[in-house]
């Protein structure tokens, strides 16, 4: 059996021998009995590795050091809660905060229903057909297109159609077009975990689909589906660039009324103050990451301790 | 859906009560609503670009070389955005690929269980952070770093945005192929010790040719992602569209132009707003035709294992 698989590598070499040695080229095998040389090979690969993941690791440490290095100093209850200015000293993420946590809502509201709609239609309750592939395909896709995208999309729809203005229900529905294809994807995942015993059980005692799905999949699946809204959620609150484009103010020193309003958000903020070249700003800049960073830490974390909390195994 | 009753003939006999007759349509708007999205995107961005292309033609949008469509007078050759997108996304890929691979390799050969538990979360995290953070870190970081190391480098330049983008891309093709290295079986390996083979010449040999499909698709996907990537983008490789081979220099990105321009007040209707949409629509096509070449790879060159 094993021999078989490795011929699968090169179908048309019978010798296994020779596949290893073609595969591996004078570098390996030829050194015929040289075995200090091919460990040494072997064992600097490893180290290679190691340090491949080393670099990775220390870049994120550098990374999360150098941010706190240069804005522990700014950080204080009254960076949160002053607005932005001119004068560093003064300066806040207050209406940078509030912006972004009225998009989120309005983000959420109207994208968690049609995406977790969405999927359970297209996982539950439709029949396999071209149809349905089509639409599993359409979704993959919209996944890959570049936010950056949508908030030209969102530009042309929202904002000049519709005529919303650089309002924050147009920014809201530019991220929750980013966003949907994730969550609908995390929640297809979520669905399709849940063992068919569960479906034909129901469907078997009578029930409709819509009761299946209500009473027996959702139920079963809601953790798994919450954690992924949630990682969904966190992604759009770190998102820039669509809100940029839809039009969010870079300088707002006020909160948003209501969701016709202009607003800002903290990651455009932070965009702002990184873009300016005094060093000052920079500083702030990172505070304001500290925050940002602090909060996406928290979401998180309880999207995947709720995970673990609540994952069922099921066979 | 997988097979189950409600597939089969039981099907018909299912009641359906009157309420549930407009939640199950509700939810297939929202199923339908998704190609709608897909439409819209096509039709808007074509649509809006034609009123571009009526004042600039498609010759000089594709065949010249100078982009100045904020200053008199106005060039609009889109091969220099077109240029430093892929010189950039390239230069990450350059150097995210050696090192996502190794790790990939790390986690799913060399690393214990313990060490995968921490290590997979950390690569998550990096992954989770957002673009404008990775903006901030080249900006403020890595630029000075290597303008210490050597003082030509612009205060805006391709490296910087380069490196940093391979970092942001780092964590996708480590996952991917991470993934795809875990599905060659056991006994392929088992096959290479019974040869006499070294780890690293199994790997080598063995394991990484039997998962090429999924390292190249990831390696696809991860360019199309440092494509269409943004903020941090804009914020290290500055604004100057031009054709350069040197990374020491700044040249815009499809992306950082869309922000430049979406940053000042562009009234609807003029020249900028609509060359938007008409550099948009570069973006769009480039980054479907990767995704595409993505899954035809999946597709051709994916081997099954049983």
């Amino acid at each position: 059996m094993s021999t078989n698989d490795l011929f699968l590598i090169r179908e048309n070499r019978p010798n296994l021998t020779s596949t290893i040695r073609t595969s591996c080229g004078d570098l390996l095998l030829s050194q015929k009995n040289n075995l200090y040389r091919r460990k040494l090979i072997d064992f600097s690969f490893r180290v290679i590795c190691i340090l491949s993941v080393m670099i990775a690791i220390s870049v994120l440490a550098v990374l999360l050091v150098s941010v706190a290095s240069e804005g522990w100093q700014w950080l204080s209850w009254k960076f949160i809660t002053s607005f932005p200015s001119r004068h560093v000293e003064l300066s806040g993420i207050k209406s940078g905060i509030y912006g972004s946590i009225m998009v989120i809502v309005v983000t959420m509201i109207t994208a968690i229903p049609i995406g977790v709609g969405s999927a359970i239609y297209i996982q539950e309750l439709m029949k396999e057909s071209k149809l349905r592939s089509f639409i599993k395909a359409n979704i993959s896709n919209l996944a890959g297109i570049p936010s950056i995208i949508y908030g030209i999309l969102g530009l042309a729809i929202f904002v000049r159609i519709l005529g919303l203005e650089r309002s924050v229900l147009a920014g809201a529905l530019a991220l929750s077009l980013v966003i949907l294809p994730i969550i609908i994807i995390a929640t297809s995942e979520a669905l399709s975990a849940i063992p068919n015993s569960i479906r034909n059980a129901a469907i078997a005692l009578g029930a409709t689909k819509w009761q299946m799905v209500r009473d027996h999949i959702l139920p079963n699946a809601w953790a798994e589906i919450l954690t992924g809204v949630i990682l969904a959620t966190s992604r759009a609150f770190g998102e820039t660039a669509p809100l940029l484009i839809v039009g969010a103010l870079s300088y707002a020193a006020f909160i948003p009324e209501g969701i016709f309003d202009y607003f800002t958000t903290l990651p455009i903020q932070i965009f702002n103050w990184t873009g300016r070249p005094q060093s000052e700003f920079h500083e702030l800049a990172a505070a304001g990451i500290m925050v940002l960073l602090g909060i996406l830490l928290v979401t998180n974390s309880f999207a995947i301790l709720l995970r673990n909390k609540f994952r069922r195994k099921m066979t | 859906m997988q097979d189950t009753f409600i597939d089969g003939q039981f099907e018909k006999k299912n009641r359906v009560k009157p309420g549930e007759q407009t939640i199950l349509l509700l939810l297939r708007v929202f199923a339908y609503s998704t190609i709608g999205i897909t439409l819209s995107i096509v039709v808007i961005l074509f649509s809006e670009s034609l009123s571009f292309f009526k004042e600039v033609p498609l010759t000089e949008f594709l065949g010249t070389t100078k982009w100045t469509p904020l200053l008199e007078p106005r060039h609009f050759g889109v091969l220099p955005l077109v240029y430093g997108t892929v010189f950039i996304a390239g230069g990450a890929l350059i150097i995210a690929l050696p090192l996502g691979v190794l790790i990939a390799v790390y986690l799913s050969e060399y690393a214990s269980e313990r060490s995968r538990q921490f290590l997979k979360p950390t690569l998550e995290l990096l992954a989770g952070i957002p673009s404008v953070v990775f903006g901030f870190f080249a900006l403020t970081i890595i630029t000075p770093v290597l303008r210490h190391i050597d003082p030509e480098v612009q205060v805006f330049n391709a490296l910087s945005a380069a490196i940093v983008l391979s970092v942001m891309i780092l964590p996708l093709i480590a996952s991917i192929s991470d993934d795809a290295i875990r599905s060659v079986p056991y006994s392929m390996r088992e096959s290479g010790y019974a040869l006499g083979a070294t780890k690293a010449e199994i790997i080598v040999a063995i394991v990484i040719p039997a998962a090429l499909s999924g390292i190249i698709s990831s390696c696809i996907l991860a360019f199309s992602r440092a494509i269409g990537e943004t903020m941090a983008v804009t914020l290290a490789a500055g604004a100057t569209p031009q054709l350069t081979l040197n990374m020491k220099d700044s040249v815009q990105t499809i992306t950082a132009y869309i922000v430049q321009v979406s940053m000042g007040d562009t009234p609807h209707g003029t020249i900028e707003y609509q060359s938007l949409f008409a550099v948009a629509v570069v973006l769009f096509l480039i980054v479907v035709v990767v995704n595409m070449s993505a899954q035809v790879v999946v597709k051709h060159f994916q081997r099954k294992y049983v």
